[in-house]
């Protein structure tokens, strides 16, 4: 067990720094901050471009800024923002929990509905409801979901004005975010649900439960449900990475403070530490995530450990 | 019983007339022949007419989908941007499939180094957000057709890689594959006459899918603003415009985007047939 703790541990620190290398060379690849900020000012010189990329740190050898943001990783400290100087990590400290927040209520939203929709589709196996649930979450797939978003907006906010169009404000400010992205992860949930539920009612503890003369009810929410569980889990961790990605484009759409908010600024502006940051937070979590997601995994199913 | 009755019972065809495929056909075909129709049968698509502004659908028989802010036919705009998306689409996968396969074949029947590397690059390429990846390389290249193409690839090859490095992996253990090796035949062989027709029933179900999937990224990164050109029709830039007028003119945002759900749905609804015919064992599914 310590070994593949380790060994996930390994691997998982590699997929960091090497996310880490991609990202500092990508962005330095974007353009030059200080042709950003004199933008509009006039009779700039080369030295004037200079002077500024020595403020920024932009003159140090590659390797040296790379490290600077390695160890700005682990200490949380991304150095300050290239427009207006705020630190960044009071930019992400706003932004982060904004984000999450619209993950959670997203996923909270999707479990509900999808768990016994999943499993009615799965008992009714081939009868019209399991149809109409596989074409509905089909339809839920196919929706991009920066249309559903407007289309929310256009319905709830501009015909019946009963919900805010943008901003996070409150509760009813995360209503339609979280509809928009619950929605589209119920349709893929659904199918998980049905396919991993399908699976566990073929096997033989099932058939034990039943024939003992338990109650379908019992026999699938405490037996069936309880094995499903752990298999969920680990699609729903996987799903992580998509889900974020998702928000990050919602967030457009919605004005939402969040961490594409702030991504999107920062490339606007060539401001290298906040996007930076906004990429690095967001893939460090991904690989936590998963992470844990492996390593519980191994505690539960010992196969998963020697493969 | 005739015999036309019992072909028409046989499980076969059954499972071809499936609901599903039937679906997915008409909205394809529909779809694709607006789209190659519209050439001939419909209006300039960048044709500007500012004494028709925002015309609501069903009004006017010249505009029978409405016009836009600039008097521009909406029907023809969807239409010329549908080509652009089943383009990028199809080029995408089609670049993603070559790629992919190959790495997947070579790190599947090699492994060793070659191997290690793939799997990492996958770790990695899971690690990144796509849209984040997407608004950097923008940054650095700028946005285009071929440009988004390329982007699509580098994000999505990899799936094939592993789908495929997966199925070697098996394949190369069963006994047909390794009685072709004991009788000597070159590798080169054993990956194109043993492995490669065995791989093809998941791959083209990935690649169904996928076309679906790579629509949908094409048109939220030209909605963002970071692929397609805005000058250029296409679904994701209509969207974006229509977000102005969504007080006044809900068609301009409603009429692209039931567009790329009903493409989409299509695609998705073909791709699940296709699973249930060639994937039984669900090696593809999600």
């Amino acid at each position: 067990m310590i070994g593949f703790i380790l060994k996930r541990l390994l691997q998982a620190a590699f997929v960091v720094v090497a996310v880490s290398l991609v990202v500092a060379v990508a962005i330095r690849m974007t353009g030059d901050p200080a042709l950003m900020i004199s933008q509009g000012a006039t009779n700039i010189t080369e030295a004037d471009l200079q002077r500024i990329r020595e403020g920024l740190g932009l003159n140090e050898p590659f390797v040296v800024q790379y490290a600077n943001s390695l160890i700005g990783l682990l200490t949380w400290n991304f150095g300050n923002s290239f427009v207006g100087g705020t630190p960044v990590n009071i930019l992400i400290s706003r932004a982060l929990p904004a984000t999450l927040m619209l993950a959670f209520t997203s996923l909270l939203l999707s479990i509900i509905i999808s768990v016994p929709l999943g499993i009615r589709a799965a008992v009714s196996r081939g009868r019209w409801s399991d149809q109409l649930i596989r074409i509905c979450s089909l339809v839920g797939l196919s929706f991009p979901n920066f249309w559903l978003a407007t289309m929310l907006v256009l319905l709830f906010a501009v015909t019946f004005r009963l919900l805010p169009p943008s901003g996070m404000s409150g509760f009813e400010s995360f209503i339609m975010p979280t509809l928009t992205m619950g929605i589209i992860l119920t349709a893929t949930n659904v199918r998980l649900v049905r396919t991993t539920m399908l699976e566990t009612l073929n096997s033989q503890y099932i058939m034990v439960a039943r024939a003992k003369g338990l109650s379908e009810n019992k026999v699938l929410y405490k037996h069936a449900l309880r094995n499903c569980a752990i298999p969920l889990i680990t699609y729903f961790g996987l799903q992580f990475g998509g889900l974020l990605g998702g928000i990050v484009v919602i967030e457009r759409v919605f004005n939402w403070p969040g961490m594409g908010t702030l991504a999107f600024d920062a490339v606007a502006a060539r401001d290298y530490p906040v996007l930076q940051a906004v990429i690095m937070i967001l893939s460090l979590m991904i690989v936590l995530v998963n992470l844990i997601v492996d390593i519980a995994y191994g505690f539960v199913d010992p196969r998963i450990r020697k493969e | 019983m005739s015999a036309i009755a019992r072909l028409l019972r046989s499980p076969a065809l059954q499972r071809f007339a499936s609901l599903e495929f039937v679906l997915g056909a008409v909205l394809l075909i529909a779809i694709a022949g607006t789209v190659i129709l519209s050439g001939w049968l419909l209006p300039d698509p960048t044709k500007i007419s500012l004494s028709s502004r925002l015309v609501p659908p069903l009004v006017n028989a010249a505009h029978p989908l409405g016009t836009d802010a600039l008097g521009r036919d909406i029907l023809a705009r969807v239409a010329s941007g549908g080509w652009i998306s089943l383009q990028v689409g199809f080029i995408s996968v089609a670049g993603s499939v070559v790629l992919g396969v190959a790495m997947g074949l070579v790190a599947g029947y090699y492994r060793g180094i070659w191997d290690m590397i793939l799997m990492r690059f996958a770790d990695v390429q899971l690690a990144l957000p796509f849209i984040l990846l997407a608004i950097t390389f923008v940054a650095i290249v700028g946005g285009s057709i071929t440009n988004t193409i390329i982007l699509l690839i580098v994000s999505q090859w990899v799936q094939y890689a592993r789908l495929v490095r997966a199925s070697v992996m098996s394949l190369r253990e069963r006994e047909f594959v390794l009685s072709a090796r004991a009788i000597g035949v070159a590798d080169r062989n054993i990956i194109m006459r043993h492995l490669l027709p065995n791989l093809l029933g998941p791959v083209v179900v990935l690649m169904t899918l996928n076309v679906a999937n790579n629509i949908l990224l094409e048109s939220s990164l030209t909605f963002l603003g970071l692929g397609v050109d805005p000058s250029i029709p296409s679904w994701g830039g209509m969207l974006a415009e229509g977000r102005t007028y969504l007080q006044t003119a809900w068609w301009i945002s409603v009429v692209p985007g039931l567009a790329i759900l009903l493409t989409v749905l299509g695609l998705n609804l073909l791709g699940d047939w296709l699973r249930d015919l060639l994937d039984p064992t669900g090696r593809t599914s999600r």
